[in-house]
């Protein structure tokens, strides 16, 4: 895993960079003002990936986890435990590109939306995630309790959601926050959509370096991380 | 022939095993009658900073109380979520109902019914009389009393997955709010939901509906993590 993680690592860093450029080249320059709402919409290129890249990274922490408890893999606990932080980055960053883009559109930087405060609790479950794991002091009990967390959580989220949904419709019409998309365009869909390849090669990348340290700092004892020091400090 | 390693007892019925820890438990909260006044004392303070913190005025009161009557419930049955497994924890009790050979869920069950017959039940019997001093229509009593009742009730569950977590951690009363408060967001929001529709005079079915799946699902499915949880802090130890 380690080998592959290496290998990997560049082509996805490769990749990210590549998508990353074409992606904001197209979004920033070559896609069209949107009629309604001017160059500002352009936040999309980072806000609509980071949201999804939050959601699906939770995913892939909750179903390693799962993995993890239910055959005790380890290279799965790590795969969670490296996730974990990438994931809360990606929560924060939707949620601040979005109150920079909800001041101009909606003139507040923040809305009780149904979806901002569903993502907020997203945010709330993986810094739970990561303050359970920094608490407990053996490796193997904050492995296992932490993946406990990750699955009562994920069983929660579409509980969650739906409820903040309901609340909202309850407290306010929806017209005013709702952000209603016409069928997109071509010219905007097509960054949109390799902004969403740029992100997810961007957590996989990160994931890859993060295994990777990760698995030395587990191994740090066994004989191949130390021939591996040993090759690196004499050639 | 026999050998050490034969498994315990395990022949009393299921009911015998639930009816004893939950007597167990009873019997050591009504012996510490400090723990779960503090947890009633600490409601009953929470709600009434609000009107000093806001102002009295009748009208404002009476629109935020539902919110702030749950809010408070729910804060109070975090504070008494933290001792939960701990005590048993400590005195190796924990350990030995792990290794009963007794289904741990079910002792689990137990445990937290017992938790929320202290910790819970007083909660929701005082309820009335702060929808009193908050200005609250009369109307609306029943529905607060019932809300809170299913409400307190799935917290429980919902709380002691987290309290079974960190059973193993030291000082981990931030940590459990941490955990579990986001958890807690469904129950909060039907929950005062449906004793603002009914002080609106708005009908509550579904929101009650709503509180008891969420109680249905939290009782069937909580108790495995619970019992997941504490198999991994009794392994783990201090």
């Amino acid at each position: 895993m380690y080998r592959v993680a290496g290998i990997l690592s560049p082509l996805l860093a490769g990749a990210c960079v590549l998508s990353l450029l074409i992606g904001l080249y197209l979004g920033l320059v070559v896609a069209p003002a949107d009629y309604e709402q001017g160059d500002s919409y352009r936040i999309i290129f980072i806000h609509v990936p980071a949201a999804w890249m939050s959601m699906f990274v939770y995913m892939v922490m909750a179903i390693s986890s799962a993995v993890f408890l239910i055959w005790r893999l380890k290279i799965a606990d790590v795969v969670a435990v490296a996730s974990a932080p990438i994931g809360a980055a990606f929560t924060a960053v939707a949620l601040l590109t979005g109150s920079f883009w909800g001041k101009p559109m909606w003139g507040t930087w923040w809305i009780w939306d149904a979806r901002l405060t569903s993502e907020l609790v997203l945010l709330f479950l993986y810094l739970g995630y990561i303050a359970l794991r920094g608490a407990m002091e053996t490796q193997q009990g904050a492995a296992r309790a932490a993946a406990i967390l990750a699955v009562v959580g994920v069983v929660n989220i579409p509980i969650i959601h739906f409820s903040v949904e309901w609340w909202n419709t309850l407290h306010q019409p929806a017209s005013i926050t709702k952000f209603d998309k016409p069928s997109m365009h071509i010219s905007m869909l097509r960054p949109l959509l390799i902004m969403v390849f740029a992100f997810q090669t961007l957590y996989f990348f990160n994931l890859m370096v993060r295994v990777r340290t990760l698995i030395l700092e587990r191994e740090a004892r066994s004989s191949w991380v130390a021939a591996l020091a040993g090759e690196r400090t004499n050639g | 022939m026999s050998d050490s390693s034969h498994p315990p007892r395990t022949d009393i019925s299921l009911s015998r095993v639930f009816w004893r820890v939950y007597r167990r438990d009873l019997t050591l909260a009504m012996r510490s009658v400090g723990q779960w006044l503090n947890t009633l004392f600490f409601f009953v303070i929470v709600v009434s900073l609000f009107p000093l913190g806001i102002g009295p005025g009748p009208q404002t009161l009476a629109t935020i109380a539902p919110g702030i009557i749950w809010v408070s419930a729910l804060l109070s049955m975090m504070l008494s979520l933290d001792s939960l497994f701990a005590h048993d924890f400590n005195d190796g009790t924990l350990e030995q109902l792990v290794i009963s050979g007794q289904p741990l869920s079910v002792i689990v069950i137990a445990k937290v019914l017992a938790h929320w017959s202290t910790g819970g039940l007083p909660l929701v019997l005082l309820s009335p009389l702060l929808a009193l001093v908050m200005q609250m229509p009369s109307s609306a009593y029943g529905v607060l009393v019932i809300s809170l009742a299913i409400g307190t009730l799935s917290l429980s569950f919902i709380g002691a997955i987290g309290a079974a977590l960190i059973v193993s951690v030291n000082q981990g009363g931030v940590l459990l709010s941490l955990l579990v408060l986001p958890l807690t967001v469904p129950v909060l929001i039907f929950g005062s939901g449906a004793v603002s529709s009914s002080s609106m005079g708005l009908p509550i079915s579904t929101q009650i509906s709503v509180l008891a799946a969420v109680l249905a699902l939290a009782v069937s499915l909580a108790p495995l993590a619970i019992a997941a949880a504490l198999r991994v802090g009794v392994s783990v130890g201090r």
